[in-house]
């Protein structure tokens, strides 16, 4: 029996040695793999054990805090700021990350480096008490307020900057969401409430329409078209265009019509000042299909066709390349139609950009972060993008879209004892769908304080009968007196 | 031939290493939470060391030649255990662990007073093995509860009390007993196919009744680890008996078949294997897969040196205290914890087989390899589990796990093994005194 015990001592020993391999597969070899998955919620654990800095507006009121808590995640975040910040402060959660401030900023938020090493955990677990740096906002409380009370019911949204620094006052774009229940530490709240806002679906609320989707501009482009057009040196202001009933698009049998049906004013010429202000359809199409480079570079300048550098997420807006084949397609786009699309803040940027002198300015949402001790850490003071035109074309620019305001089609932005620059547009959408309303603008156009745009969604309350002018224009000026209220300019 | 005092005297340096590691474990935890529980930390330290203490004593003067590394490794099984349970719980399963082990130490030295003469045992072969059966079918009947889908346990009032544990040492003596007369008579080889040997037909009686047996276990009490642990421990001691490689052949192959239908007829055992085969699969990952994925991820997250005793998060892992109480050794202390906790459990199951070598009859060997195989194969069964070398199943590991039921019956395993290796040394050599004319040694 001697022999069978030894045997069985070997079989023994072997499984042992079995063991003591597969120790070391998941111990050391394939311990980074396993101790990564998402399922694994040590390093969310130690995250969760830190005080996450507030978010707070520029006039200090905070948006987004945490608060302790006796279960195992230690600290709840939760959202002062509501629905009115969801699209800027975002979430911080359990199951989804986070998003937006909450994400490009979560370092800073958590007080470290960001990097969560096991080191950190275990020193985490030893010394509680960790508190992570606070983010102070651009925003304006009471003109993010003010934003969001003027965009009312209607789906939309606001931009507001500060057109020399970029910073931006508000942004808010309506419908938004309440961070505060994607935050809970109970999952299935945090998925309920995330599935009742339609995750998938390109309307859903989750979305920052200011800066996530883009939309056909429409007039507010012609002031990008006419941009291009003084840049080229081939126009003046006083340039005269033929001012036909509809235009004949090369190619083809189509025309372009403009957006009254008739000519703009009837004595068989326009020039291009008149143009802007009446924002005649006709003359940009003809600018467009003759200066489609010089067009797309602007645009290219302003921050078409690349998401704008800005300290959330942006869509790309975009100016199409139309190949020689597709000619009329350029008459189109010259008048911001087409495929010409732009985000709410690319829009603001034009605005910002010609009040300041034809310099682009970089959006930013944050001005600094400060340590729990209140010193400030970290400045944000970011460079300008570059130069889209001469100082000299954002003189005329400003001119017109003055006039645009004084007595064009942007009448209702009308401030008393200030001089608004704006530019409306009022963009097709598809077949037998509302039109967008569109408003961007400036003021006071002599020294720029603050830049606006408002898109609101097919018409608005208005519906088909909506018109940049009549929807888009009151917002912007409710904005405007606001901005102008707050800071005693 | 070391001296009975020589022994006893080196078990005791080990004792107090082996408890200084268990000791210090506790303080360790100690200093990584809460100053405060030290109140509760001192009288554990106090209690472990007591334990052994006795225990030590107990085999001087009643086992006195028996081995000496049985109770340090042991006492540094019971300590690590002890401090990992405590960890995870300071207030109620730490100080409930501590007072098992000092009923463990007495039922230790309680068998090593009644069991003077092993030999004995075999007397009583047929109860116990009637007892043995019975225990194990137990919790089948009325008066068994269900947990985590498997039917192991009695629910008396609040207790509840796991009798598999120690049906396993009643059957190993039964078996011993029933192997020892049995075993020329087994090992008669009527056929050869290939290089094999086959008994008769007649000869596989006992192997159908234990097979069906661990069937009942498995379809019954719906667990397959306990019904693997039963079948196999049979299975190698008949191999040690007989040295017929047919039974175990022939064993293995219709073990299988019915571990078949197992898991073709209960759905938590086709989970169990899922989830071992895909246990990151997300489907899988936050329900029945879960506990394992969690018991991966505090190994993972241990690493090499592990996170320190009190400082990693094991209390992510359900049941840590019970049958995962190794995932906590390997997130808190790190390979160099799991593979030290092998290595000891390899040495027991080493000093187990020695034993059982140096037995003077058929029936101490095939007793004492019995008991430590069957402790070896569960400890095998339990990590391969917990560190997804083989699927779940729900069994204890010996001496590390929280449990009385656990702690008491591998305390009697000890006492049983140490008694044998006393009478080893202890008694003059068998072939003087004509005892090989009734054992008859291989």
């Amino acid at each position: 029996m001697q022999a069978q015990i030894r045997r069985v001592a070997w079989g023994l020993v072997a499984a042992f040695l079995l063991v003591f391999a597969q120790l070391n597969y998941v111990q050391i070899f394939a311990a980074e793999d396993i101790a990564s998955n998402d399922s694994n919620i040590r390093s969310l654990l130690a995250e969760y054990a830190i005080k996450r800095g507030d978010i707070e507006t520029l006039d200090f009121e905070t948006v987004a805090r945490s608060r302790r808590t006796q279960d195992r995640f230690q600290y709840l975040r939760t959202y002062p700021g509501g629905e009115l910040y969801g699209h800027i402060t975002g979430y911080y959660s359990l199951i989804y990350g986070s998003d937006r401030i909450e994400a490009t900023y979560s370092e800073q938020l958590l007080g470290e480096s960001g990097v969560i090493s096991m080191q950190d955990i275990q020193d985490s677990f030893l010394s509680s008490g960790e508190r992570g740096d606070d983010v102070r906002l651009t925003v304006h409380s009471q003109l993010q307020q003010v934003a969001a009370e003027a965009l009312g019911g209607q789906e939309g949204s606001v931009v507001a900057l500060d057109p020399s620094s970029g910073e931006v006052r508000a942004m808010y774009s309506n419908p938004t969401y309440d961070p505060g229940p994607l935050a809970t530490h109970d999952t299935d709240e945090i998925r309920s409430y995330r599935r009742s806002l339609q995750p998938n679906s390109p309307d859903s609320p989750l979305l920052s329409k200011a800066t996530s989707r883009s939309f056909p501009p429409g007039s507010t482009f012609k002031v990008v078209t006419a941009a291009a057009a003084l840049e080229s040196g081939r126009f003046s202001p006083t340039s005269t265009f033929p001012d036909p009933e509809a235009l004949d698009l090369p190619l083809t049998d189509n025309t372009l019509n403009n957006f009254t049906n008739t000519s703009c004013t009837g004595t068989g010429s326009i020039d291009l000042f008149t143009a802007l202000v009446q924002s005649c359809d006709t003359t940009f199409a003809i600018l467009g299909l003759r200066l489609p480079e010089e067009l797309r570079r602007t645009a290219g300048a302003l921050g078409f066709n690349e998401p704008l550098p800005f300290d959330v997420g942006t869509a790309a807006s975009t100016f199409p390349d139309v190949p020689d084949d597709q000619e009329p397609l350029r008459a189109f786009a010259g008048i911001g139609q087409g495929d010409v699309a732009a985000t709410p803040l690319q829009m603001a940027v034009v605005a910002a950009t010609v009040a300041n002198g034809g310099q682009v300015p970089r959006p930013q949402l944050v001005r600094e972060v400060r340590d729990p001790s209140g010193s400030v850490i970290e400045q944000q003071r970011s460079a300008p993008l570059g130069r889209a035109f001469s100082a000299a074309t954002a003189q005329v620019l400003t001119r017109m879209m003055t006039s645009v305001v004084t007595e064009g089609t942007g009448t209702a932005a009308q401030i008393d004892g200030v001089e608004v620059a704006g530019k409306t547009g009022t963009a097709q959408t598809v077949e037998g769908a509302a039109p967008h309303a569109w408003f961007i603008c400036f003021a006071p156009a002599s020294n720029p304080r603050i830049a606006v745009a408002v898109l609101v969604e097919n018409g608005g309350e208005l519906g088909s009968e909506a018109t940049g002018g009549a929807v888009a224009a009151p917002i912007a000026k409710a904005v405007i007196e606001a901005d102008r209220r707050i800071r005693q300019w | 031939m070391m001296q009975a005092t020589a022994r006893r005297n080196s078990e005791l340096y080990l004792l107090i290493l082996a408890l200084i590691l268990g000791v210090g474990a506790l303080a360790l935890v100690v200093l990584a939470r809460d100053a405060d529980i030290l109140a509760t930390a001192a009288p554990l330290m106090v209690t472990l060391t007591a334990a052994y203490a006795a225990a030590h004593i107990g085999v001087r003067k009643l086992a006195p030649s028996s081995d000496h590394l049985l109770l340090p490794l042991t006492a540094l099984l019971n300590g690590l255990g002890l401090a990992a349970v405590y960890r995870l719980d300071p207030s109620d399963y730490g100080p409930t662990q501590a007072t098992w082990t000092v009923v463990g130490v007495v039922v230790f030295i309680a068998t090593l007073v009644v069991v003077r003469d092993y030999r004995v045992l075999a007397r009583y072969k047929y109860i116990l093995g009637f007892t043995g059966i019975l225990l194990l079918l137990l919790p089948a009947t009325p008066l068994g509860t269900e947990i985590n889908g498997a039917r192991l346990w009695l629910r008396v009032g609040s207790f509840s009390f796991q009798p598999g544990e120690l049906a396993k040492i009643c059957l190993v003596i039964f078996f011993a007993a029933y192997l020892a007369e049995r075993k020329e008579l087994l090992a008669i080889a009527s056929r050869r196919i290939w290089r094999i040997h086959f008994p008769d037909i007649k000869h596989f009686g006992p192997l159908l009744v234990m097979w069906l047996l661990s069937l009942a276990v498995m379809f019954f009490e719906k667990d397959l680890g306990s019904s693997l642990l039963f079948f196999s421990i049979f299975l190698v001691m008949l191999y040690i008996a007989t040295a017929r490689v047919a039974y175990m052949l022939v064993g293995l192959l219709v073990f299988a078949a019915g571990a078949y239908v197992g898991y073709a007829t209960f759905s938590h055992v086709q989970l169990r294997v899922a989830v071992w085969l895909d246990v990151f699969n997300p489907k899988l990952i936050s329900d029945e897969g879960y506990q394992l994925a969690q018991s991966l991820f505090a190994l993972a997250t241990g690493g090499l040196f592990g996170t320190g005793l009190g400082q990693g998060r094991p209390d992510l892992i359900p049941a840590a205290h019970t049958d995962f109480v190794f995932a906590v050794i390997g997130e808190e202390l790190g390979l160099l914890g799991t593979a030290a906790v092998v290595v000891c459990f390899m040495f027991l199951v080493g000093r187990g087989l020695r034993i059982a070598l140096g037995a003077r009859s058929d029936f101490g060997q095939l007793l004492a390899a019995g008991l430590i195989v069957s402790f070896g194969v569960q400890t095998i069964i339990i990590l391969a589990g917990v560190i997804r070398l083989l699927p779940l199943t729900g069994i204890t590991l010996p001496f590390m796990s929280y449990g009385g039921s656990s702690l008491l019956s591998n305390f009697i395993l000890m006492a049983l093994l140490a008694r044998v290796s006393h009478q080893n040394t202890s008694e003059p050599d068998p072939a003087l005194t004509g005892e090989i004319l009734i054992g008859g040694r291989r």
